[in-house]
C-alpha cells in the first residue's frame, strides 16, 4: 500500500501544526502524572484502590499496548508529560520558541548514542516489576525518578536526550512503532537535499529543531521519530507529511538495523514470557520469589530473567540463524544475519504483549470505577462509584482473542523472516534460510500459548 | 474492464485446513460424569493445589479454605464467585459443563500481589490450546508457502 498523505487535508494539517491541542493534552497528562506520583506517595498502600497503580499500570498500560502502540506507534511520546518540565526550562518557553533556556545543551556522548541504556533501564524495571506494579509508594517513587532524570537530562543535554536514549518505556515503544500504520516523512527528499537552512533540524521561529535529534530528510523508520510534529511546523518548504501506511512498513527496510535494537526485541519477548508465567500463571512460589527482593529466591528469579533475555533467547536464536546460513551457504556475516532476522521478532513480541495485556487488563479494569471516586483510598465517593464491586470483563472471550493475536503475530513474524531472508538469498534458499527462525518463532508462540491459554 | 481476482489454490487449501483444525470434533471419548470434591487452600497469593482437573459434565464441589486473610475464588468462564474468611470453609457447587482451561482468581483484595493470585481449572482436554497450536503450525506453513512475492515463487 502506498502511503496516504493525511496532511493533504487542510483541517488535519492545521490541527497537527497547531500547538494548542498537543499542549492541552500534554498538560492534562502532566496533571495526571503528578497526581499519580502524589497518590502513590500519600494514598492508600492497597494497590488496586490507589490511583497510581490503577491508572498507570492498568488504564494507561491498556491504552498504550492495546491501542496506541499498534495503531499510532510513538503516539504516546507525542503527548508524554514526563519531559515537559525539562523542555520548558530547556527552551525557556511553554509553547513557541522565544527567549533563552537554561540548558547547557551539551551533546549526548557519542558512545551512548544507542538504546543500550534504555535496554538496561527496562531490564532493571523488569527485575523489580512485581513490586513496582503492586506497591503504590514504589510506583510513585519510580514515576518521580522518571521526572527528575528527565528534568536533569534536559538541563545538561540538548533536546529530548532522555526520551531518545534513557527512557525505558520509549525504547520498546520505538521498537514496536515500526509496525504502526502512521509515519512522519518528507514528501520529496530532493527538496531537502537542496534546502540549505535545514530548519526542521535547526529550528525556526515557528518551532523547535527536531527534539529527537533526527534529520527528517533522511528519516526512513519510526523508531527514533517521536511524532512531536515539530518538523511539520518548521519546514519552510511544505515538504513534511503525516502519512497513513501499511502495518509493519518499517520492517521492510533493510537499512539501519542495529544490535541494540535487536536485543531490545529479545528483552521484550523474554519479559513477555516471564511476566506471563509470574503474573498470570498459577505458581505462587514464583510470584513470591519475584516479590521478595533481596532474598535468595528473588536472586534465582533475577538470574533466570537475565539469563533468558540476554543469553538463552539470543543464544537459541543465534543457533537458528546459524543453521539457516549453513543450510544455504550464506555469504552474509553471522552478526548481520542475526541482527536482521531479530526484526522478525518485532511483530511477534508486540502481539505477545497484546495477548498478555488482554487478560491482565480485562481482569483488573473494574478497579477503575472505585478508584475514580476514591483515588487516594481515603474513603471518598466523588462520583458514587466507590462501592462498585470488582468484576472481570470478557473473561470467556479473552482466551480466544489471545489465541488469535498470538497466531497473527506468528504469521506476521514468519512473513517478515521470509522477507528478510529474501534480502540475502534467492529462490529456494529464501525459505530454507528463514525456516529455523520460523521454527524459533513457533516454539516461542507455543510457549506463550501454554502460559496464557494452556 | 477490471480483471476479476481469483483466489489462489494455496489459500483455498490453507483455508480448508484451518477450518478443519477449528471445527473437527475432539476424538477423545468423554468419561461418564462423576462427583468431584476438592479442597483448595488459599494463602498469600497462591492456591493449593494450583490446578485441578475434572471431566466435562462432572459435578464439582470446591471447598475453599483460607489460611491467612480473607480470600475469594472467582472462576473465569463460569462467572462463579465464593469468599472464605480465615479458618473458615466456603463451598462452591457447579457442573463442569464447559470444557477447556479456566483461571480462577482471588476476588477479595488480600495484599500486594492480589491481582495475580491465580489458579487453574482444567475441564477435559484444552481444545482451544491444541487448536491454536495447530493454527500456529499452519501460520508457519502460510508464511513459507503462500505469503511471498509472486516473482519469488517456483
Amino acid at each position: 500500500m502506498m502511503p496516504i498523505e493525511l496532511t493533504r487535508n487542510r483541517f488535519v494539517k492545521a490541527t497537527l501544526r497547531a500547538r494548542w491541542p498537543q499542549f492541552v493534552i500534554r498538560a492534562i497528562a502532566l496533571a495526571g502524572f503528578l497526581f499519580a506520583i502524589l497518590s502513590g506517595l500519600i494514598g492508600t498502600p492497597v494497590g488496586n484502590h490507589n490511583f497510581s497503580i490503577v491508572f498507570v499500570w492498568i488504564v494507561w498500560w491498556a491504552l498504550l499496548m492495546l491501542i496506541v502502540v499498534p495503531f499510532l506507534g510513538r503516539g504516546w511520546c507525542a503527548i508524554c508529560p514526563i519531559p515537559m518540565p525539562g523542555e520548558w526550562l530547556q527552551n525557556g518557553a511553554l509553547l513557541k520558541p522565544h527567549g533563552k533556556g537554561l540548558s547547557l545543551n551539551r551533546k549526548w556522548p557519542r558512545r551512548f548514542r544507542n538504546i543500550w541504556m534504555q535496554n538496561i533501564a527496562f531490564t532493571l524495571l523488569a527485575l523489580f516489576s512485581a513490586v513496582v506494579l503492586t506497591r503504590p509508594s514504589i510506583t510513585g517513587l519510580v514515576l518521580l525518578l522518571f521526572l527528575i532524570v528527565a528534568l536533569v537530562t534536559s538541563l545538561i543535554f540538548e533536546r529530548r536526550a532522555f526520551c531518545r536514549y534513557l527512557c525505558p518505556v520509549g525504547g520498546f515503544i520505538g521498537l514496536y512503532s515500526q509496525v504502526a500504520p502512521v509515519e512522519v516523512r518528507v514528501k520529496d527528499p530532493a527538496v531537502c537535499a537542496v534546502h540549505t537552512e535545514k530548519s526542521c533540524y535547526t529550528g525556526s521561529q515557528d518551532g523547535y529543531g527536531c527534539p529527537w535529534l533526527v534529520y527528517p530528510g533522511t528519516l526512513t523508520k519510526n523508531i527514533n521519530c517521536g511524532l512531536c510534529l515539530e518538523c511539520l511546523r518548521t519546514c519552510t518548504q511544505d515538504n513534511v507529511a503525516f502519512n497513513l501506511r501499511s502495518f509493519g512498513a518499517d520492517l521492510k527496510q533493510p537499512s539501519g538495523r542495529k544490535l541494540d535494537e535487536a536485543f531490545k526485541a529479545f528483552i521484550m519477548l523474554g519479559a513477555a514470557l516471564i511476566y506471563s508465567a509470574v503474573m498470570l500463571g498459577p505458581w505462587g512460589a514464583l510470584k513470591s520469589a519475584a516479590y521478595a527482593i533481596g532474598t535468595p529466591q528473588w536472586l534465582v528469579y533475577a538470574l533466570t530473567l537475565l539469563g533468558l533475555i540476554y543469553v538463552i533467547l539470543p543464544g537459541t536464536f543465534l543457533i537458528a540463524v546459524a543453521l539457516g546460513r549453513k543450510l544455504t551457504h550464506s555469504k552474509e556475516t553471522l552478526k548481520k544475519s542475526f541482527v536482521a532476522f531479530a526484526y522478525a521478532l518485532v511483530p511477534l513480541g508486540l502481539m505477545a504483549w497484546i495477548a498478555f495485556s488482554l487478560s491482565f487488563v480485562f481482569a483488573s479494569l473494574s478497579y477503575l470505577w472505585p478508584t475514580l471516586s476514591d483515588p487516594l483510598g481515603w474513603g471518598w465517593n466523588l462520583f458514587s462509584t466507590a462501592n462498585v464491586a470488582w468484576q472481570p470483563y470478557l473473561m470467556s472471550i479473552v482466551p480466544f482473542l489471545q489465541a488469535g493475536v498470538l497466531i497473527g503475530g506468528l504469521l506476521w513474524a514468519c512473513v517478515t523472516a521470509r522477507r528478510i531472508s529474501a534480502e540475502q538469498q534467492q529462490g529456494r534458499n529464501i525459505t530454507l534460510q528463514a525456516l529455523p527462525v520460523m521454527g524459533f518463532c513457533f516454539v516461542i508462540t507455543g510457549g506463550l500459548m501454554g502460559l496464557l491459554i494452556g | 474492464m477490471m480483471a476479476r481476482s481469483r483466489l489462489s489454490p494455496h489459500w483455498i487449501v490453507l483455508g480448508l485446513l484451518a477450518l478443519a483444525i477449528v471445527v473437527v470434533p475432539n476424538p477423545i471419548a468423554l468419561a461418564a460424569p462423576v462427583e468431584q470434591h476438592f479442597r483448595i487452600e488459599a494463602s498469600a497469593f497462591q492456591y493449593t493445589p494450583e490446578a485441578i482437573h475434572v471431566n466435562p459434565g462432572d459435578h464439582v464441589t470446591l471447598d475453599l479454605v483460607s489460611t491467612d486473610v480473607v480470600h475469594g475464588l472467582y472462576l473465569d468462564g463460569y462467572d462463579l464467585n465464593v469468599t472464605a474468611d480465615p479458618g473458615q470453609t466456603a463451598t462452591l457447587f457447579f457442573t463442569a459443563d464447559r470444557a477447556g482451561s479456566f483461571r480462577f482468581r482471588c476476588s477479595v483484595t488480600c495484599g500486594a500481589l492480589h491481582p495475580f493470585m491465580i489458579g487453574k481449572l482444567n475441564v477435559g482436554s484444552n481444545d482451544l490450546f491444541w487448536r491454536a497450536i495447530g493454527l500456529g503450525a499452519l501460520a508457519v506453513v502460510a508464511g513459507v508457502w503462500v505469503m511471498r512475492p509472486k516473482g519469488d515463487r517456483q
